[in-house]
């Protein structure tokens, strides 16, 4: 909502500045979204008129005028506008003159020719964007030798306020001047609207066939306007600082009405309409041309106002190009209607609209100011166009107009919400200023509703306007009172921030990446994967819901990739999306992925490439963190997205929570990603849900460690011939590590030489060489006969 | 024995001159050995009288005593040095970089919200989570926002089909807690929430942390001192002014905007408060009773306040960054400014 300062302060003129103003409204919760000036800096502009025109001797498009600037001589003049005229008056800037940008006007001559000043254009006057026809033509009436900005009160703001959707009300002058009231305590004058009389019978019949959606509707005819009359320039600028376009007299009339009382209204040409109003749903597939000249079909749920023979316009949105008032109309129609909340809500949106109107009647209009918004148009036009007036015809359902019920207000819940008991006086100064007639004090008041806040149904809605009347700032402050209960708190579960931290120290960055990604993208990385598309993506390649972590790990590694960066580590955690809408599962991951050299760059570090195996130990660590590793394995897998020799699913108890494994070579090939690039996810809840520590004594007796070295196969896999080694090493092992796997010389070409070292310790005893010479001999033959190890001599 | 006194010179001149461990050895070796002049001296005794004996073997022993002390004190010394040599020859450049893996560190985002929920939690506030694929019930209709309701507008929607849509902010997480549990409540929900808008000042994902408190006896007055206490503490600051200016929100009723003092100017007017020296840091206000109504609580008995904010404007305005975007882009060069 856009207003001129000036105008508001013919209705309500609090002793405030622009700004101390505009905060207020502010504070009351009207958010001032801008204070402009109306016009440029300027100064040194009067009224003036030609008075002589002449062309100039050596330029074909000038012309030398005569003006009479009210200082008593004629002041001469070059003007190269087209539409200069003799007896034009028109803004004259006279030499020592500043025009905006700070443009001063000096004696000159053109072309040999003398000229001592300018005669502006509008934009000239930064009062019309871009370039304008040609001079600014001011009307008859305008007083010759005053000053311009005076005279057009130029030195006026436009306020903008941006309004929440449950303030309809204030999308009005009307409304905006009531507010201040309200908040300043200055009074409120309403300009008076006469009734005016019918100077003819001319009726034009209107039915209502749903007046749930339509239920008040008020028409008038005006006979024999002059419709080529042009808008008065105080209503232009008006129009202007509210942000409306002039077009011409019936459209500037009904915007004008709208901006003031807040009804949007609308102008027929009489003479196209054919035997009546019909206020009625359209019919399925009726045509209709919209004045933006839009083409659109509408359906049973459109409210359309038609005349006997097809729609005229979308009730409250917006009128047809066929009917409209154009210069040559004769006979007006004026429409002033109450449309429900309901009938409008949602329709110019169908139809990829949002017109002024529309705006209003969605949020709501003041069901009372239809019949003088209508004797308001109707004064307007008519001293602009002319014309006789009829007596209005109204349609009215009372019973579907928006109900005036009164709302209690309990003093004890006011007291409770606010967190302090008001005094009287201040609830029933609150209550006046807002038009509310209250009951008595007592335990509780009766509030009755004003037609204009139909936003106000319940009591909450009362306690609201109190406080925000009262002042927010000036209720009282206080922290809020609870028992100090503990909670319960698992501590088998590992936090996502432990996680978090975890992946931090191990040198990773978190990474958090859009939640919809492109779907070539994600077809080329999970090509069988399913996920939800989004109906009104921003772009196509972030329309699709991300099925796994990698693509938006992988978008962020090109990134980086491009920008030099060339060791890259990073985790992200958050939901994926599997499955069709109706099946889908969201699941918290937790993924990461590594590129470039195993270290950091530095004085002592190789260069090596990161592997497979810095992936495997960082996830192992981070799975280490529960306590629990025992439950998880590692199981050679192929996966879409992965080097199939290259890759594994996670396990926890036997279900696969995640994968890990390089990015498939020929996936890289189509990013074009050079380095090799490893990649996991992870379930979260897997990796949160650990155990708490379980102690076992301490033995006192010696530990014994044997170092075995096995030579086996290249395609042998580690982790079951470890998992048969420890079971067969009886209950005593404590510990094992695999310190060394050798390929090379000294082992034959497709084999592979490992060295494992067992540690055992008995608790209440020392064991002895044949126990442990047993456990060894056991322990090669199952490597032996499971997995054709044999022991390295 | 006479030439005592000679010999003791002569060997402390010959300890002073080694110059290492083997040459002192050699030193006591030859004085003090089994063989060494001075214990041949004491070997000599017998042949002296026994009225002789006993002096001259004091004065041999005393000899001897003072050279074995000197030679103790010269080892010493000589092995100073040589512990010194050691260390000098062992010197590195400590100036060098230390070695090992540099630190990652957390999103800015995560960071900002990890801070809000700890600040919370320290009075009892419970972290919980919800889908972020919506149904238009709880994102909407359980809000007080019906279909067709102009409060729509107010966030662009994501949508799949004509219910199910892309959380527009956390709040529906305060209706399904409501739904599962009886108040007391206390929550913060943290999370992605998202609006199909996208320029400048706009990315179609952001990150917002709602809040709710709901008992008995909770007013507006408690809201206005959890928000306060809440931003003073985020921006450690204590004098940092807070102020609350009506507005509406149709599941909060009375509903407020929190504005703070600018904190990139202390209030006097920069670029990033447009000259106002205020700040619009976030929503709040009381819940509105349909909201109870919807999520099954008595609305008579219990009141309660709820907040909600976003946590990419409050990091902007607390580490200074000034691009919105840039929380999107995972730059490595970015996101290390905050390790």
């Amino acid at each position: 909502m856009k207003f001129s300062e000036a105008w508001l302060r013919e209705w309500v003129s609090p002793a405030l500045g622009t700004q101390a103003l505009a905060d207020a409204i502010t504070m009351a919760g009207l958010e001032v979204d801008g204070i402009e000036p109306v016009g440029a800096i300027f100064q040194g502009v009067v009224v003036a008129t030609v008075v002589a025109k002449a062309p100039h001797p050596d330029a074909d498009k000038l012309n030398v005028c005569q003006v009479d600037d009210g200082s008593g001589e004629r002041v001469q003049v070059v003007c190269g506008a087209p539409n200069v005229d003799i007896g034009q008056k028109v803004p004259f800037a006279r030499v020592g003159a500043v025009l905006p940008d700070d443009f001063k006007i000096k004696r000159a001559k053109l072309r040999g020719v003398e000229s001592c000043g300018m005669i502006c254009s509008a934009s000239e006057l930064g009062l019309e964007e871009g370039r304008s026809e040609g001079i600014y033509v001011l009307p008859g009436d305008a007083p010759v030798g005053k000053d311009f900005r005076a005279w057009l009160q130029l030195d006026d703001h436009t306020i903008e306020v941006d309004l929440t959707p449950n303030r309809g009300d204030c999308l009005s002058l009307r409304g905006i001047a009531r507010e201040v009231g309200c908040v300043t305590g200055a009074k409120v004058i309403e300009p008076s609207i006469a009734p005016i009389a019918a100077r003819n019978n001319a009726q034009f019949a209107v039915e209502v066939s749903d007046s749930e959606w339509c239920p008040r509707y008020l028409g008038r005819v005006i006979r024999d306007v002059d419709a080529s009359a042009s808008t008065p320039l105080w209503m232009r600028e008006r129009l202007r600082r509210g942000g409306i376009r002039s077009i011409d007299p019936a459209v500037d009339v009904t915007n004008y009405v709208m901006l003031e009382l807040g009804q949007p209204m609308h102008a027929f040409d009489l003479d196209a309409l054919k035997g009546g109003i019909q206020v009625r749903r359209a019919h399925a597939g009726e045509r209709l041309t919209l004045l933006d000249g839009q083409d659109v079909v509408l359906n049973e749920d459109t409210l359309v106002i038609a005349d006997h023979d097809r729609a005229l316009a979308i009730a409250g949105v917006m009128g047809g190009e066929a009917t409209g008032v154009t210069g040559e109309t004769r006979n007006l129609f004026l429409e002033a209607a109450y449309f429900s909340p309901l009938a409008v809500a949602g329709k110019a949106r169908d139809f990829g609209l949002h017109t002024d109107a529309s705006h209003r009647f969605e949020r709501g209009v003041d069901p009372d100011i239809t019949r003088p918004a209508m004797e308001r148009a109707t004064q307007l036009l008519t001293a602009i166009v002319g014309g006789s007036p009829g007596p209005i015809t109204e349609v009215r359902q009372p019973a579907h107009l928006p109900r005036r019920a009164d709302v209690e207000l309990r003093r004890e819940r006011l007291s409770a919400c606010l967190g302090v008991r008001l005094p009287d006086e201040e609830i029933h100064r609150i209550f006046r200023s807002l038009g509310m007639a209250s009951s008595a004090p007592g335990q509780s008041w009766r509030v009755q509703i004003p037609s204009w806040r139909f936003d106000i149904s319940i009591e909450e809605d009362l306690i609201e306007e109190i406080a925000r009347l009262h002042g927010y700032n000036r209720l009282p402050v206080r922290r809020p009172q609870a028992r100090l209960g503990l909670k319960a708190d698992d501590e088998a579960t590992r936090p996502l921030r432990r996680l978090r931290r975890h992946m931090v120290s191990r040198g990773y960055q978190e990474a958090v990446t859009y939640s919809f990604v492109s779907p070539e993208l994600q077809a080329l990385i999970i090509p069988n994967g399913v996920s939800p598309t989004l109906a009104n993506p921003i772009s196509s390649d972030m329309s699709v819901m991300r099925h796994s972590l990698f693509p938006g790990l992988i978008k962020a590694l090109t990134h980086n990739l491009n920008r030099q960066q060339h060791r890259v580590r990073l985790f992200e955690t958050g939901l994926v999306f599997q499955g069709e809408l109706d099946e889908l599962v969201q699941t918290s991951m937790f993924g990461g992925l590594i590129c470039g050299t195993r270290d950091v760059e530095g004085w002592s570090s190789r260069r090596d490439s990161v592997d497979f195996y810095d992936l495997k130990g960082d996830l192992e660590s981070l799975i280490a963190l529960g306590g629990n590793a025992e439950e998880w394995t590692f199981v050679p897998a192929a996966h879409p997205a992965l080097h199939p020799g290259r890759s594994a699913s996670l396990c926890r108890d036997g279900q696969v929570v995640g994968w890990l494994g390089a990015l498939h070579p020929g996936i890289r090939a189509q990013l074009d990603i050079k380095p090799e690039v490893y990649v996991f996810e992870v379930e979260q809840a897997a990796l949160t849900q650990g155990v708490i520590p379980k102690f076992e004594p301490l033995s006192r007796y010696p530990e014994v460690r044997r170092d075995l070295a096995f030579v086996l196969r290249e395609d042998v896999e580690i982790a079951p011939l470890i998992e048969s080694i420890r079971s067969r090493a009886g209950d005593w092992l404590t510990q094992w590590q695999l310190f060394d796997v050798y390929r090379g010389k000294g082992v034959d070409d497709g084999d592979k030489s490992i060295a494992l070292g067992l540690t055992w310790q008995h608790p209440s005893r020392t064991l002895n060489d044949e126990e442990i010479n047993q456990l060894i001999a056991d322990v090669v033959e199952v490597a032996q006969a499971r997995f054709g190890a044999r022991l390295r001599s | 024995m006479d030439h005592l006194p000679a010999l003791v010179n002569e060997a402390k001149a010959a300890i002073a001159a080694a110059e290492d461990a083997q040459a002192l050895d050699q030193v006591r070796v030859r004085f003090l050995g089994k063989k060494g002049e001075i214990t041949a001296l004491l070997k000599g005794l017998g042949q002296l009288s026994p009225e002789e004996r006993p002096a001259a073997g004091e004065r041999i022993n005393e000899a001897k005593q003072a050279l074995q002390h000197e030679l103790e004190h010269r080892r010493h010394v000589i092995e100073q040095a040589a512990m010194q040599a050691q260390l000098e020859a062992e010197r590195i450049d400590v100036t060098l970089p230390g070695r090992g893996e540099a630190n990652g560190g957390l999103h800015p985002v995560t960071r900002t919200l990890e801070r809000i929920e700890s600040l919370f939690q320290h009075i009892g506030f419970e972290v919980a989570f919800g889908p972020e694929i919506e149904d238009d019930f709880h994102n909407f209709e359980a809000l007080n926002i019906p279909a067709h309701h102009p409060a729509r507008g107010m966030a662009d929607t994501f949508y799949f089909d004509a219910t199910r849509l892309l959380r527009t902010h956390t709040s529906p997480v305060q209706v399904r807690t409501m739904q599962s549990q009886q108040p007391p409540i206390r929550i913060v929900c943290p999370g992605r929430v998202y609006r199909s808008d996208s320029d400048l000042t706009h990315t179609p994902m952001f990150h917002q942390v709602e809040g709710l408190l709901v008992d008995e006896g909770v007013s507006f007055a408690d809201l206005k001192g959890t928000i306060a206490d809440f931003l003073q503490a985020f921006f450690e600051r204590d004098d940092l002014d807070v102020r609350f200016r009506p507005s509406y929100f149709p599941f909060t009723e009375p509903s407020a905007e929190v504005d703070i003092q600018c904190v990139m100017c202390q209030g006097n007017g920069c670029r990033v408060c447009s000259h106002s020296g205020w700040l619009e840091v976030m929503g709040c206000g009381m819940v509105h009773p349909e909201v109870f109504r919807h999520s099954c609580v008595d609305a008579e008995r219990y009141t309660g306040f709820a907040f909600g904010m976003g946590a990419e404007r409050l990091a902007m305005l607390r580490y200074g960054v000034n691009d919105l975007r840039l929380f999107f882009d995972n730059d490595l060069r970015f996101l290390r400014q905050f390790n």
